[in-house]
Order: C-alpha cells, then sequence, then structure tokens
C-alpha cells in the first residue's frame, strides 16, 4: 500500500569496485571542501576589521562643539537627571572674561564625568540635551579597559578634538526655545 | 451676635461650591477648594500688600456675576484681584477661552524671557517655568531680537538678571514692606522699564535677600548659590535657629553633606509666609547652625523630586483618591456581631516577638 509519493525504492544493487573504496564520495566531499576556499567570508577579523554598524548606533559619547569651536555644554544637567543609571556628574563654573572663544555660554562645566561601567548607551543624555552638546557616536566604539579606574571618562575623552570633528546629520532636530539658533540660519 | 459675624458669600468655581468671607478674591476663593482649580499666578504675592493684576495669568471668565445680576462679566477678569460676589459662578480651566488666553499670556511672557533655562539657576522651581510647562506651546514663534540688559550685582550677596525679569513687581513690594523709604522700584516704560533706582540702598536691609524667593523667574538669585548645582540634585531639608532678628525657619538645601543654599520655606502656593534674614539666609551655612527638622515636602510633579527614592517625597494619594472617588457604600445589614475577632494581647507576642511593644520609632 502506498501512503506518499514520496517513498523510495531501496535499490539492493551490487556496488562497483571504485565505490566500495568511497572515491566518488571522496572527491565530491573535496569539492565541497575547495569551493569554499574561494567562497566569501562570512566573519571579520574584528579587532583589525570593524564593520559599520549603521546610523543609529549608540556608541562612544561626546561632548560637541560649535561652528566656532566652542563647547556647547551649558552643565544644565538634564542629561544627569535623565540618566538612568546615574552615570553622569557634573561640576558648573562660571565663564571668565576672555574666555568667550572658549565655552558657548556663561556656564559651563568644568568637571563633567560619565562613568563607562554603569552608562547602558540608551541614549536619553541625548535626547534630553537642550543644547545639542552631548551625542552618542555611531562609528565609534568605547574602548575595552583593564583597571576600573580607567572608566570613569573626563572631559579630555569627551570633548571633541578639533582635528577629528563629528558630524551626525539629524534630520530630526528642532529648534527649540532654548536653542533657537539650531535651524533659524539654515531658512 | 448674628449681624457681627460676616455674611459668607457663596461662590462656584468650575462647578464646586464654596463659601467664603465677602471681599475675597476670586483667585483665594480657587484656592480655598484647591488642586487644578487655582487659576496660575506669576505677580500676586498673597503676603505682599498690593501685589497682583499685573501678569493676567490668572484671568478667568466669570460666567454670572452675582445672585442679584446674573449677567456674565464681558471680558476674562484677573482673579486675584477682583472680589467675589454672592452667587458668583466662575469658570477657570473648564472655559476654552480661558484657556487660550491663557496660551497667549504664555507667549507674551516668554516673549522678552531670554529662555536661558540650562544657565539659570531658578529652572526646576520657576514659576514661569511651570505656568508655560502646563499652559504654554512647546514651540515660539517669536524670531525677533529678545531685549538684553547687563547683569547688575545689587550689594554682595543678589545678583540681578534684567533679561530674565517679567516684571511682576513682587521684590519692589517686598522691598517697599522691608524698608520705610521707598529705594526699590521699576525705571522706564514698556521693554525698556528695569528694576532700579537705588537699588543698592535697599540690599543694606536685613531683610534684602527676601526678594531672591520672593522673584518667580531667575532675575533675582543668590550669588552664594550661584552655579553651584541644579535643584534637583540638591536635598531640601526643613530647619530652623534661633534667631534674633527673623523666625528663623527655613528650608536648608543639601548636596551630600554640604549646606549649598537656604532660603525660606515656601507653602504649597509656592509664596513664602515668613521672610527670614540675611544672616540665617547667607551666612549659616553649615549643619551645625541649624536643627534639622525633617525633609521637605515636595510634590511629585516637580523635578526637585526626581531620583530620589524616598516614600516620604512621593505621595502616592492617586490611588487612595481614585479608590475614594469610586467607592459607594454597600447597604449591608447582615449581622455582623460574630464577627469580631478576639485580638490576642501584645503580651502574648512577648516570648516570640520581643520588640513588639516598643512604641514606634
Amino acid at each position: 500500500m502506498q501512503l506518499t509519493n514520496r517513498s523510495k525504492e531501496v535499490s539492493n544493487k551490487e556496488m562497483t569496485m571504485a565505490e566500495k573504496m568511497y572515491l566518488p564520495a571522496i572527491v565530491q566531499g573535496l569539492a565541497i571542501t575547495i569551493k569554499h576556499f574561494f567562497a566569501k567570508k562570512v566573519t571579520i577579523p574584528y579587532p583589525e576589521v570593524k564593520r559599520y554598524l549603521g546610523p543609529v548606533f549608540r556608541g562612544h559619547h561626546i561632548l560637541k562643539r560649535d561652528e566656532e569651536g566652542r563647547e556647547r555644554c551649558t552643565a544644565c544637567g538634564l542629561c544627569a537627571v535623565a540618566c538612568p543609571a546615574e552615570a553622569i556628574s557634573m561640576v558648573a563654573a562660571e565663564r571668565k572674561k576672555g574666555e568667550e572663544n572658549l565655552y558657548r555660554e556663561e556656564k559651563y562645566a568644568a568637571v563633567y564625568e560619565i562613568n563607562m561601567l554603569r552608562c547602558i548607551f540608551c541614549g536619553l543624555c541625548e535626547e534630553a540635551c537642550p543644547k545639542q552638546a552631548v551625542y552618542l557616536r555611531h562609528d565609534k566604539l568605547v574602548p575595552i579597559f583593564t583597571e576600573r579606574d580607567q572608566v570613569v571618562y573626563g572631559k579630555e575623552e569627551l570633548v571633541e578634538k578639533m582635528s577629528d570633528r563629528y558630524i551626525r546629520t539629524n534630520p530630526d532636530a528642532q529648534a527649540t526655545p532654548t536653542e533657537p539658533s539650531f535651524s533659524r540660519s539654515v531658512s | 451676635m448674628e449681624d457681627i459675624k460676616p455674611q459668607l458669600v457663596k461662590v462656584t468655581i468650575d462647578g464646586i461650591e464654596v463659601e467664603v468671607e465677602p471681599g475675597t478674591t476670586i483667585l483665594q476663593a480657587a484656592r480655598k477648594i484647591g488642586g487644578n482649580v487655582a487659576p496660575p499666578a506669576m505677580c500676586y504675592y498673597q503676603p505682599l500688600k498690593g501685589s497682583g493684576g499685573k501678569c493676567r495669568a490668572c484671568l478667568v471668565r466669570v460666567a454670572a456675576g452675582s445672585a442679584k445680576d446674573p449677567r456674565p462679566m464681558p471680558k476674562l477678569v484677573a482673579s486675584c484681584i477682583t472680589p467675589v460676589q454672592d452667587g458668583m459662578i466662575v469658570e477657570n480651566s473648564t472655559n476654552e477661552q480661558v484657556l487660550t488666553t491663557r496660551k497667549a499670556i504664555v507667549e507674551f511672557l516668554l516673549i522678552n524671557h531670554p529662555l536661558d533655562c540650562p544657565v539659570c539657576d531658578q529652572a526646576g522651581e520657576c514659576d514661569l517655568q511651570n505656568f508655560a510647562f502646563n499652559h504654554g506651546m512647546a514651540t515660539t514663534r517669536y524670531e525677533e531680537e529678545r531685549r538684553t540688559f547687563e547683569k547688575k550685582d545689587i550689594g554682595p550677596y543678589i545678583q540681578l538678571h534684567m533679561t530674565r525679569c517679567i516684571l511682576c513687581y513682587r521684590c519692589v513690594y517686598t522691598a517697599d514692606q522691608i524698608t520705610q523709604k521707598r529705594v526699590h522700584g521699576v525705571l522706564g516704560r514698556g521693554d525698556a522699564s528695569e528694576i532700579s533706582t537705588y537699588i543698592e540702598k535697599a540690599v543694606d536691609n536685613d531683610f534684602s535677600g527676601n526678594v531672591i524667593d520672593v522673584c518667580p523667574v531667575g532675575a533675582l538669585t543668590d550669588k552664594t548659590y550661584r552655579f553651584k548645582n541644579r535643584v534637583w540634585f540638591t536635598k531640601p531639608v526643613d530647619a530652623h535657629r534661633d534667631c534674633p532678628t527673623c523666625s528663623g525657619k527655613t528650608t536648608v538645601w543639601y548636596r551630600g553633606d554640604e549646606v549649598i543654599r537656604v532660603t525660606a520655606r515656601k507653602n504649597e502656593w509656592n509664596e513664602v509666609t515668613e521672610f527670614i534674614c540675611n544672616t540665617c539666609r547667607f551666612e549659616k551655612k553649615k549643619t551645625s547652625d541649624w536643627v534639622i527638622e525633617g525633609p521637605t515636602k515636595i510634590s511629585r510633579s516637580s523635578v526637585i523630586s526626581a531620583n530620589k527614592y524616598r516614600g516620604d517625597l512621593i505621595k502616592p494619594d492617586f490611588q487612595r483618591k481614585l479608590a475614594a472617588a469610586t467607592y459607594t457604600h454597600v447597604d449591608d445589614e447582615r449581622d455582623t456581631s460574630q464577627l469580631g475577632i478576639q485580638q490576642l494581647t501584645p503580651e502574648r507576642f512577648a516570648p516570640v516577638l520581643p520588640h513588639a511593644n516598643d512604641p514606634e520609632p
């Protein structure tokens, strides 16, 4: 009785001499192996080669400077209050006469620290920032560390270098009442 | 005896009836009800005589003038200076016209306000911020230059940022109240008007620091607290000390173990009822100077309560209120005399729970 069409007639045919010595099977197997030598590799040698992580990846924090190279951060503390891991801390200071080319507003962050062990890279600080000052870079990961005293990042690690500026095209960014200059100049 | 006692008048605000003494303003009557019924106030300050009627934040609609003359008032009235009449019907947040007008008022107040909240020390406890958050728009339509002034030092302790001022005159009335001679006032007209006139003389007064507390925005700020920290990272504690000049009842703001600011105590309407002297405010910045009473009650909606995981700061009364509102009494006439379960006396617990009889800490 036939139940399905998939049933196969088992042949009880005598194998040839070559088949008995597994020669066709070895050749077939080798062909598959050799084919993979020339195929494209699916893995990458990670520390030397890095993958593009996409435009929305949240990596290393950066404290932006504005077009004239002044620090945008005014130490308003909104990133710290938004941070669910309480990783951010800062100390504010008043801008002195003659420092107008260093800091954008009359208050600036004298100390700005992010504890990378606490940070969960959620990006809420970026969302909370009213001055478009803190961003999580999409192109840079936080490097691995071996000592615990290396994980608290200060302003040296965080503030944008003028030689290595980070540009993020953010079409969603709108002028806010606290940052009216942001898109006004465009139109 | 009956005629000496003043006749109470009945007012209906947002559908809630309240009885107040004649001469009370609509705002005070609404505050008696409390909650959302009370209109916002930017310039009115109950302890300051003569304040109010300037900012128009508290505009309400009077749907019926009084029981004798039930015609509605033709325009919205400032509730802080309009006395109630018997049978008056007031619409506050239930009226669409009031809400749209309030939105426009926020826009007007913010026209010349620099919106430098990320820099301002008042941010987090600012009346204008709260007002704009509750009633205003999230965006600005204003594109012209805002008026700017140089910031000014008024004495060693107070700094004036005239750019942030909304000309509520509260500080002027405070100066009137604490000094005999008028030394503090507003000069100029329109957007050139400026808090000024012998202002350096007013700060000699022992109570001049109160203009900081009275200011609804960050125009008058404490120089000893300038850029020290944001209010929501500090912990307010009620404290008092034996002060020869003032009541000595204050709120002490801590950052860690360090006192970084001392202010007068504010009530639920953000008003200081007992002014404190400059010695208490600016010079007593050690914990040893104060007798701590306990943490200040902060409403849960305030940003000051953010990240402070203390039970006494958070008022979980919403569920309770909701339950009370939906509660209906069940008429149950069954015999409950047998339901009383005999309670074991505390002494019975003594062998297993030796501290059961201790009074609560």
